[in-house]
């Protein structure tokens, strides 16, 4: 923890990223700023349609064809790379400097081919390595990733879920990238399967000195590895806090509501719900978007709300201005 | 807890020495083992109480619940469920036994037909258990879609499982559950598909109904935290067999057998010191079912392992305290409960 760089890795301002569907544009992604600093790890959380996996895609510029609106910049270590060409960020930035664990990886390996050869591959294509020296890459990190190195030789129906997700964590990992996006890792598996990826998460991080972006909608899991959190809702984001800070008390009514919600094992408090639903993100409401269900609303939030930044943690609520 | 004890209750479920086996074929004739899926389970559940399953994918929860509500017949042992045993009932008897049971699926859009409408759909049940009036069909879906709080209930009718939320979905489901008024709920993870701030209104609303209608409940999950608001009773399973039972509190705050232990290590609360921590798992991964490891079948990954005990003979059940009963040779000296093995 001592050794901590305190330099910036990404910068994200102002992304959007809109869809045209026949009902109208789906703002998927909002004007999103947030940073994250090398050797770090940003959960990001929020309900499901939240926005949080187009949030991923559209960092790793991973479209669909029926794009409204993208735009904004993403800065990796100094350099735009939005402004990039689709054919030089294919080359030098998609898995080289960041890569990716989308969701549900494990079922998504190929069933015909061999763990290690999958796993080698990234390297083969983007570090231009030969096959062999390719597979003595995967082989260090299937030892990084607690899987058997004899397992190389596998196939993936011949692995656990457990086993399998691992695999796709070490397959993100081979090029070395400066930062890998996991995009909901453990929440088809075991508990204790669960409880073991996010100890090599904590592991991969300290030893091979990855920035991680973990996005969840299990704020428990999530705090396993979290050093700051970015909370999203209906496409923005609406806190981003330091861990610490964010766990003991949010500052967003939302963020408020959905700590209320989780569970607790070792404390006797009961549970709340959030009632209502989130926004359609076709015509989202023009003020704030949480303040048709917030508990706190006052005539205020009829306009939209800045980003406030208060001491280093940012939200955008009108009660802290 | 205590005055709902003082009620005198009734048993209304009893499982007798459970075992499930599936076979398993060779070139599909020539006999190959057995997958051992459920290995000797014993419990009793009384009327109007809430009792929670918890174990890991591949314990063998799933062939227990499908064996309760006649789905699987037993290998061994029996069920026997508001007087009928399972193994002696059959054809229109057995269609009458599985209507007492109401089931709520883990995954509410696989569960529900995409092209019948939510009243076709909570109207099935009715129509196969030979409810003839459709008036009277009509009423009870009214009367059960305003319990599970599907309103208002003319709107809900005439629409199609896409057009419904996640949490509206899995309240058909549960509706669709109740509507044959069960005397047992088995609900099988009926939350872990839905966000966060929905679960908790999930679960609220089944507890309500189990409380309403005295109604017994089996809530199967992997999530530990859940488990706590619903129910009274708790046992764990690993590897087919029911290695720890007590009441919630006391299984809680006094996990005994070491895999409840793990469990209990590895699920967290929300709290940024989690990330300075290593958790303490048991490395490996569940047996195969097929060969099972002799004696205690946890004893592989267990840290507690006595060697010429544990990896020898399989553990009885001991009763450590009143309700509480544990399948480990570390409390050995406690009174035996069960000695099958």
């Amino acid at each position: 923890m001592e050794n901590k760089n305190d330099d910036k890795l990404l910068e994200i301002k102002n992304l959007r990223l809109h869809f045209s569907t026949r009902g109208g544009t789906v703002q998927a992604v909002d004007s999103v700023n947030f940073e994250l600093k090398r050797n770090h790890a940003t959960v990001v959380i929020g309900e499901s349609g939240c926005g949080k996996s187009s949030l991923a895609k559209a960092v790793l510029r991973l479209l669909p064809r029926n794009i409204k609106t993208y735009d904004g910049q993403v800065i990796l270590a100094g350099e735009d790379i939005m402004a990039l060409d689709d054919e030089t960020f294919r080359r030098t930035i998609r898995w080289k400097r960041i890569s990716m664990v989308p969701q549900a990886a494990m079922n998504a390996l190929n069933p015909v081919m061999r763990i290690g050869e999958q796993v080698a591959e990234p390297a083969m294509v983007h570090l231009s390595l030969t096959k062999k020296e390719a597979l003595q890459q995967a082989v260090r990190m299937f030892e990084q990733v607690g899987v058997p190195t004899d397992f190389v030789y596998r196939y993936a129906f011949e692995l656990s879920g457990g086993m399998r997700q691992r695999a796709a964590l070490a397959m993100s990992l081979v090029t070395l990238p400066d930062l890998v996006i996991l995009d909901e890792p453990t929440s088809a598996l075991d508990v204790l399967t669960q409880a073991s990826i996010m100890n090599l998460m904590k592991r991969v991080k300290n030893q091979l000195e990855t920035s991680f972006i973990l996005i969840t909608h299990d704020i428990a899991t999530s705090s396993e590895l979290a050093d700051s959190v970015a909370v999203m809702y209906a496409g923005q984001i609406v806190e981003v806090s330091d861990a610490f800070q964010f766990f003991s008390a949010p500052l967003h009514p939302y963020s408020r509501k959905l700590m209320a919600s989780v569970p607790r094992l070792r404390m006797d408090v009961e549970p709340e719900f959030i009632t209502g639903q989130p926004p359609s993100l076709i015509n989202p409401p023009t003020g704030c978007r949480f303040a048709a269900r917030c508990p706190a609303r006052f005539s205020k939030c009829d306009e939209e709300p800045p980003m406030l930044q208060i001491g280093d943690r940012q939200v955008k609520c009108w009660l802290h201005a | 807890m205590s005055e709902m004890q003082e009620k005198s209750k009734e048993v209304l479920l009893s499982i007798q020495d459970l075992h499930v086996w599936y076979e398993l074929k060779r070139f599909g004739f020539g006999h190959a083992g057995f997958v051992r899926a459920v290995d000797g389970v014993s419990f009793d559940l009384m009327q109007g109480e809430a009792m929670a399953c918890v174990g890991e994918s591949g314990c063998g929860k799933s062939s227990l619940m499908k064996t309760i509500m006649g789905l699987n017949r037993p290998t061994k042992g029996d069920i026997v469920f508001d007087g009928t045993k399972l193994t002696e009932t059959q054809g229109e008897a057995l269609r009458l036994y599985r209507s007492k049971i109401g089931y709520v699926q883990q995954d509410p859009f696989g569960a529900l037909p995409p092209f019948m409408s939510i009243q076709r759909i909570l109207e099935e049940p009715l129509i196969v258990n030979g409810i003839k009036d459709k008036a009277e069909r009509l009423d009870r879906i009214r009367r059960t879609l305003t319990e599970v709080k599907l309103t208002p209930v003319e709107e809900v009718l005439p629409k199609y499982p896409h057009m419904l939320s996640g949490g509206q979905q899995q309240r058909v489901v549960i509706a669709r559950a109740m509507i044959l008024e069960p005397q047992l709920l088995v609900a099988d993870e009926p939350v872990s598909m839905l966000d966060a701030s929905v679960r908790v209104e999930i679960l609220k609303l089944l507890r309500g109904l189990q409380e309403t209608h005295n109604l017994a409940v089996i809530y199967i999950t992997h999530d530990l935290s859940t488990v706590r608001y619903f129910s009274e009773y708790i046992f764990v399973m690993y590897a087919g067999e029911v290695v720890e039972i007590a009441e919630m509190e006391t299984l809680l705050n006094n996990p005994q057998h070491p895999y409840t232990q793990a469990l209990l290590t590895a699920s967290s609360d929300p709290d940024a010191n989690n990330a300075l921590v290593m958790r303490d798992i048991p490395p490996g991964e569940p047996p195969s079912l097929v060969n099972p490891p002799e004696g205690c079948r946890f004893n592989p990954r267990c840290p507690e392992m006595i060697p010429g005990k544990c990896d020898v003979k399989r553990p009885p059940s001991f009763e450590t305290e009143k309700h509480h009963k544990v399948l480990c040779w570390l409390y050995e000296g406690e009174k035996i409960v069960d000695a099958t093995g």
